[in-house]
């Protein structure tokens, strides 16, 4: 199951490099990683979409992140409702002709060009998983040259509907 | 205007000092009174500074030896094992006893020192990323960026190697830390808000256990190496008389309940008793204790205590539920909550049909061998040491058939005088963990038991010995072979002994000689128990080469990939 998990973390040297270290000792298989540091320079936000096998594999990952000095705190976002953005690059072949096509179609995502040459346009594009897969499949005809992906960074939302029992397991 | 007064004349009381000296005042600080280790030119600054200084310093002839010293002493005296070795090749030579540190849960901090600053990355000369290497391998470690940063990543790296699940800690140090100077504030507090060892257990979960214990027939306890650390066996004896509960050991776990105990059932494991793993196979309730379960305690984890109710109390929450599903799990120190158990705990189930079944089966199946012949048995000499030392020695063991044969025939009933390598299996552990041993307890009688093949791993560290007169005895099991892969190839690979047979050997005798240590080599019960009381005697070190049986295998066992219950030479 692909699940995406936040860890707060001091931003000190290395900090990302235990964390992967860590997943790939324990075959933790990496969809992918952001990194970048919250209001506060000295602590970070991690986001890390993963695939696990079962709750057993996914218990583990949190607590061997948790057990890491340097990590404040590690939260399984999956089951909350929640907001997650990726940013992607797409660079697209176009002629005259299908410049303005180009055009029509990515409207609807809210994606703007944000480069143009003779040959190609460069469109940038925000928002989850599906949103940039679907934006791809329609660019694709027209020849893709380049993709640039981010990865997802996300957050729980302001309000959730239930409430929300984290997962704990035996933290406590 | 007064505040800043005094301020101003804190400030003028802050002392001026280099990075190597600031090491020194913190090592002091921290109770340190030994080091192990070996210089090198990115750890000059640092041995002139302790050149001044009152601290004993262990010049091993290898860093391996330094670690697996330091090792040793951790493990007896109940305080870290302090290290220093040079950049490059002497911070690599630490990894073994790194790896090992950490698998076994041993408190050590370890110092390396590291090229300069500017030099960092451009490959210089004796530049490794020990830090990038031993990352997996150490609880934290730090590279030292600034001269000031010193006390505070001391006192942090000995708070983290002791605390919690204790483990080793590195502190590299880039030589122009140590040479520039600072102003030297010694850190009193640790800050380290991702640190939190849950120490107390959650009561409820302990009402759950305490519930399941008065409703068990056939509760049995496993005590780990974590009891041990936690100084937890009086509660544990306790707990087991109370509620007439059977206890078995992990490996590690040795002589955190007393072995001559009736409801003592042996070691459990690959080389556990039958009655032991029996136990683990049968019971009801299973409460492990500071044990985390691995595969060679465990045998095939489908036949793991199927029937049980798993109860785990560890302070590492990341071992519960690793390997075996728990219902109960309790994060807490051993101490702690099985103090809380004791107070909670006011109803016994009715375990005495249990306790006779696992009885009859400790009289019926007990560990064998056959002392026939004038060849001397491995197990035999086991006992004879046992005899001698009335199972009250610091016994430390290298890996292989002999390091089983101790824990199976030792018989420790007192705490902290196992010393052993038992996650990783270290060959060359044995050894230089009994110097380290010796240094930490010198009031007690040390054995070192080793191979004929581990032993020549880290010989070397002979001169230590015989420099420091300590009087550790040497107890080589030579069966002219490394015995556990020998018996391996005898049994699961039709005796094609592949590369596993040493008829090529040192005369033991002569190479201690050359060391100035005295020997004997023996090849008779007599002449062991003889020469053995001799070499306990002795003020100084010695030398036992034992010649025992080569082809003696080490039985009971659990073959690899079979369960707990199919175990293979249960009897003669
Ligand atoms: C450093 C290292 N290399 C290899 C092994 C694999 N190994 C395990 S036991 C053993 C044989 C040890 O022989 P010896 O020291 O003579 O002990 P014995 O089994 O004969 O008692 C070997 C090679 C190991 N545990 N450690
Ligand atoms: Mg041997």
């Amino acid at each position: 199951m692909r699940r995406i998990i936040t860890a707060t973390v001091l931003n000190r040297s290395g900090v990302l490099n235990r964390l992967t270290g860590l997943m790939t000792k324990r075959q933790f298989n990496i969809e992918s990683i952001t990194v970048g540091h919250s209001d506060d320079p000295s602590i970070s936000k991690i986001t890390i979409v993963v695939q696990v096998e079962d709750d057993r594999k996914l218990e583990q990952l949190l607590k061997q992140l948790h057990k890491q000095i340097d990590v404040l705190k590690v939260k399984d976002l999956t089951e909350m409702a929640l907001v997650a953005r990726e940013l992607a690059l797409i660079k697209v072949m176009t002629t005259p002709e299908t410049r303005s096509e180009i055009k029509v179609i990515i409207e609807p995502f809210r994606a703007s060009i944000i480069d143009v040459s003779l040959e190609n346009v460069t469109i940038e594009v925000t928002g989850d998983n599906d949103k940039v897969e679907a934006i791809i499949e329609l660019l694709r005809p027209y020849g893709i040259k380049e993709i640039s992906r981010t990865g997802l960074t996300a957050m729980p939302r302001g309000t959730q509907k239930t409430v929300y029992n984290l997962n704990q397991f035996s933290i406590i | 205007m007064k505040a800043s007064w005094v301020a101003e004349e804190e400030k003028s009381k802050v002392l001026k000092m280099s990075g190597a000296d600031m090491l020194m005042e913190a090592l002091e600080k921290e109770g340190v009174d030994v080091l192990f280790g070996y210089p090198g030119g990115a750890v000059l600054p640092i041995y002139d500074a302790l050149y001044k200084r009152n601290i004993k310093h262990i010049l091993t002839r290898h860093e391996q030896g330094a670690i697996h010293a330091a090792q040793g002493f951790a493990r007896v005296a109940g305080k870290p094992g302090v290290v220093i070795a040079t950049s490059g090749p002497g911070a690599t030579n630490l990894v073994t006893g790194i790896a090992d540190a950490m698998i076994d849960s041993l408190p050590l901090v370890i110092f390396t020192g590291q090229v300069a600053t500017s030099v960092i990355g451009t490959d210089a000369f004796q530049e490794a990323d020990i830090v990038g290497i031993t990352m997996p391998i150490t609880k934290h470690n730090y590279q030292v960026r600034k001269v000031e940063e010193l006390p505070r990543i001391i006192k942090e790296a000995f708070h983290l190697a002791q605390t919690g699940r204790p483990g080793p800690v590195l502190v590299d140090i880039p030589k122009d830390i140590s040479t520039s100077i600072g102003s030297y504030k010694p850190s009193n507090e640790v800050d380290l808000p991702g640190y939190q060892p849950t120490t107390i257990p959650n009561l409820l979960q302990v009402k759950r256990l305490a519930d399941a214990i008065a409703q068990a027939k056939k509760p049995v306890i496993l005590a780990g190496a974590g009891v041990l650390f936690a100084k937890a066996e009086e509660e544990i004896l306790a707990l087991a008389e109370q509620h007439r509960i059977p206890v078995t050991n992990t490996l590690l776990g040795l002589g955190s309940f007393p072995s001559e105990h009736p409801l003592f059932l042996g070691m459990a494991g690959m080389h556990g008793t039958y009655a032991a793993n029996t136990a683990l196979h049968e019971c009801d309730l299973l409460i492990g204790i500071g044990a985390r379960f691995d595969d060679r305690l465990t045998g095939n984890l489908a036949h793991f205590a199927q029937k049980a109710t798993v109860a785990h109390i560890d302070i590492d929450p990341a071992e519960i539920g690793k390997n075996v599903e728990t219902l109960i799990p309790i994060v807490g120190c051993a101490k702690h909550t099985a103090a809380a158990l004791l107070r909670e705990s006011t109803t016994s189930g009715d375990t005495e049909e249990w306790v006779c079944q696992l009885a009859e089966l400790k009289n019926s199946y007990p560990l064998w061998y056959k002392n026939e012949g004038d060849v001397l048995k491995p197990q035999r000499l086991l006992e004879i040491i046992h005899e001698e030392t009335k199972g009250e020695a610091i016994v430390t063991t290298d890996v292989g058939q002999h390091q089983m044969w101790t824990a199976q025939y030792y018989g420790f009933s007192k705490p902290n005088r196992w010393v052993t390598s038992g996650g990783l299996g270290t060959m060359g552990f044995g050894f230089p963990a009994a110097i380290g041993a010796k240094i930490g307890k010198p009031e007690l009688p040390v054995v070192a038991v080793t191979g004929d093949a581990g032993f020549q791993m880290t010989l070397q560290e002979l001169s230590v010995l015989q420099e420091m007169k300590l009087p550790v005895v040497i107890v080589i099991v030579n069966n002219q072979s490394l015995g556990m892969v020998r018996q391996w190839q005898e049994i699961f690979y039709e005796e094609r002994y592949s590369e596993s047979l040493l008829p090529v050997q040192p005369d033991f005798v002569k190479l201690a000689a050359a060391y100035g240590i005295e020997a004997a080599s023996v090849t008779t019960e007599e002449e062991a128990r003889a020469k053995f009381a001799e070499a306990l005697d002795s003020k100084g070190p010695f030398l036992l080469d034992c010649r025992v049986a080569s082809d003696e295998n080490v039985y009971p066992m659990i073959a690899p990939g079979k369960g707990i219950h199919q175990m293979i030479g249960v009897k003669p």
